[in-house]
């Protein structure tokens, strides 16, 4: 079968005063249909780049990058959960939430109703009148969260997207994502820095390299599914976690060596 | 728990009480000071720095007695400053005219200038055929007897409404196509390129030296047409640069979202750029609208038969200083009402403005 998702070769540099920077080299990544595929790297090895890339936001330097789209589904093919949450501080926590709804047309009282079913979940009903000012970091996280999963997309692509929440909201919303992923396994790239969220949620972990990025390795998780929040504290997550720590942990050491 | 909120207790009593000694000493001393200076005649050769102690003691009452004041009554005290103390200025100022220190002449107390309003407002000034707000009391019966010519009279006897037609009317012709102009900037780097720097070369010229070029444009000079321009065009500019720099500070990440859910050119413009630009634009508005009373004011001092700068402008030469001064309340009374009026168009139009 197709991959979902094909990227080969994908080089990226950023022109700046100083000089090129080259934040991604050489990275090639394939993603099967319904395969939930994250990638963990220390900070600024272009993890952020790759995705913006992969949404068609960023042009690439090099490379190719494709997405096939299923032409029966009628749904849009990515929708992005921002690292900064990049939601409208202009409309209410309901209205950011049934924004892409909006953009296709979608009639007021339907969005409505999805955008409400959805903040439910996340548990924002409470806060749909509000606006993003009266909410807190992870809130906005969460309306953000709310917003692409609303919207129903054949890809999710999500960058941190449990980054600015607390450990237990945190937990909670793994619990809830895996949940949400079991009904209809829908593709989806995942950037954390949690090698524990990596290992839960996917189907595989991709370690980047320090700055400029590259697959450092690759690992696929065994662990069967349904997985669960209980998971996290069974032998084989511990083991599977140590293997990916050793492939992470020299990368990291160079980011904070370099940075020192 | 009680023996701890006693204790709170406790310290509180304390605490006032330390306040109102305080409070008791700086009066004390202010009023041994000031006897002093009196005395010494250092009020009369040295009032300015005498002024300035008086002023800080003054501060150090109020403060303390807003320590007094319970939290529930907090923004009432606040407000009573707001207002008392230009209250206190006033009363000063009359008391100092009264016992001949100022010259009422030149600074004739608030109880005069106030009278001079009042004599403004009601009387018709046969001399220049007008009046500062066009008698309205009179529309009933222009009404019956000349229509809507009566009326129409009426109107263009008013000094406000002859000020305040040209400031609104040039704000409007200036905003408009400043907030059209100032999207297009903002959103096309070519536009840009070609307007920024002559719009800010021309941005700080002033803008009354122009002027003489809108009366050589104008068919009639001595019109309406030439002052209106004037004011336009300076909001025009302010609008313009502010709506620009609005665009371009909208979070790029922001324009990203509006693309990645699919949002057209039309959509791009309508949920996202306008909004985030918003909040600028306003404060553009708020400059042009302050500036433009301040043209047409000048404006009005170089040139027009009727208008709150001719008004000031008039009695001054005629050395009637009341009625000037009266003037220059009606025009900050203008300003103060234009600046509430946009703050308020503002908050409906951006409700989801932090307060
Ligand atoms: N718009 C840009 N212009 C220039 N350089 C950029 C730009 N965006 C990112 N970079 C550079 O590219 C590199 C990768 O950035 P990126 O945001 O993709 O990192 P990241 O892996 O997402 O990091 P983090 O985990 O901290 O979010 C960094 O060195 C950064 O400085
Ligand atoms: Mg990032």
């Amino acid at each position: 079968m197709r991959p979902k998702i094909v990227a080969r070769n994908v080089v990226k540099t950023y022109k700046s005063k100083d000089g090129d920077i080259l934040a991604i080299d050489d990275f090639s990544l394939e993603v099967a249909e319904g395969e939930f595929v994250c990638i963990v790297g220390p900070s600024g090895c272009g993890k952020s780049t790759f995705l913006r890339i992969l949404a068609g936001l960023t042009p690439l330097t090099a490379g190719t990058v494709d997405i096939a789209r299923d032409a029966k589904a009628q749904k849009p093919l990515n929708s992005m959960v921002f690292q900064e949450y990049a939601i409208y501080p202009w409309k209410t926590v309901r209205d950011n939430v049934a924004f892409g709804l909006e953009m296709r047309g979608v009639s007021k009282h339907t969005r409505y109703v999805i955008a409400e079913d959805w903040l439910k979940r996340v548990g924002l009903l409470k806060f749909a009148n509000y606006y993003p000012h009266q909410l807190s970091g992870g809130m906005k996280q969460r309306v953000s969260i709310a917003r692409a999963l609303a919207n129903d997309p054949e890809v999710l692509l999500m960058d941190e997207p449990l980054g600015a929440l607390d450990a237990q909201m945190r937990t909670v919303l793994q619990g809830e994502l895996l949940n949400l992923w079991e009904i209809d396994r829908k593709t989806v790239v995942y950037i954390t820095h949690s090698i524990d969220e990596a290992i839960l949620l996917g189907d595989r972990v991709i370690v980047m390299t320090a700055h400029p990025g590259k697959i450092k390795m690759e690992f696929t998780i065994e662990i069967p599914r349904p997985r669960m929040i209980e998971t996290m504290s069974t032998p084989e997550f511990a083991l599977q976690k140590g293997i990916i720590w050793e492939a992470l942990k020299d990368e990291v050491a160079r980011v904070y060596g370099e940075q020192l | 728990m009680s023996s701890y909120s006693s204790l709170a207790e406790a310290v509180r009593r304390l605490v006032l009480k330390q306040t109102v000694r305080e409070i008791l000493f700086t009066v004390i001393i202010a009023v041994v000071l000031n006897g002093v200076a009196l005395g010494l005649h250092v009020w009369r050769d040295y009032w300015e720095p005498v002024l300035l102690i008086n002023f800080v003691l003054l501060v150090v009452v109020a403060e303390s007695v807003g320590e007094l004041v319970p939290i529930r009554f907090k923004p009432l005290y606040d407000r009573a400053l707001a207002f008392g103390f230009p209250a206190i200025i006033l009363l000063c100022w009359e008391g100092l005219v009264n016992a001949g220190v100022l010259n009422a002449r030149w600074f004739p107390a608030p109880s005069s200038i106030l009278e001079a309003l009042w004599d403004l407002t009601v009387n018709y000034d046969r001399f220049n055929k007008s009046s500062l707000l066009g008698r309205p009391w009179l529309i009933p019966q222009e009404w019956n007897s000349n229509g809507m010519d009566g009326i129409k009279a009426l109107f263009r006897e008013s000094h406000v409404y002859a000020t305040l037609s040209r400031v609104m009317l040039g704000f409007t012709f200036g905003s408009l196509p400043g907030i059209l102009i100032g999207m297009a900037m903002g959103m096309n780097a070519t536009v840009r390129n070609m307007l920024d720097m002559t719009l800010s070369a021309l941005y700080v010229l002033p803008k009354i030296a122009i002027f003489p070029i809108m009366m050589l444009l104008f068919p009639d000079p001595f019109g309406e047409g030439p002052k209106i321009a004037v004011v336009a065009i300076s909001a025009f500019f302010l609008v313009t640069i502010s709506t620009m720099a609005g665009v371009q500070q909208i979070d790029p990440v922001l324009i990203q979202a509006g693309r990645n859910y699919g949002a057209n050119r039309w959509q791009m413009f309508r949920h996202v750029i306008l909004p985030g630009a918003l909040p600028m634009i306003f404060s553009g508005l708020r400059l042009a609208l302050g500036t433009g009373l301040i043209v047409i004011v000048a404006i009005e001092f170089v040139r027009a038969k009727i208008g709150v700068g001719r008004v000031i402008l008039y009695y001054w030469e005629i050395l009637s200083t009341a009625k000037m001064y009266a003037g220059l309340f009606v025009t900050m009374i203008l300003g103060v009402t234009l600046t509430y009026g946009l703050q308020l168009i503002e908050r409906l139009v951006i409700p989801w403005q932090r307060k």
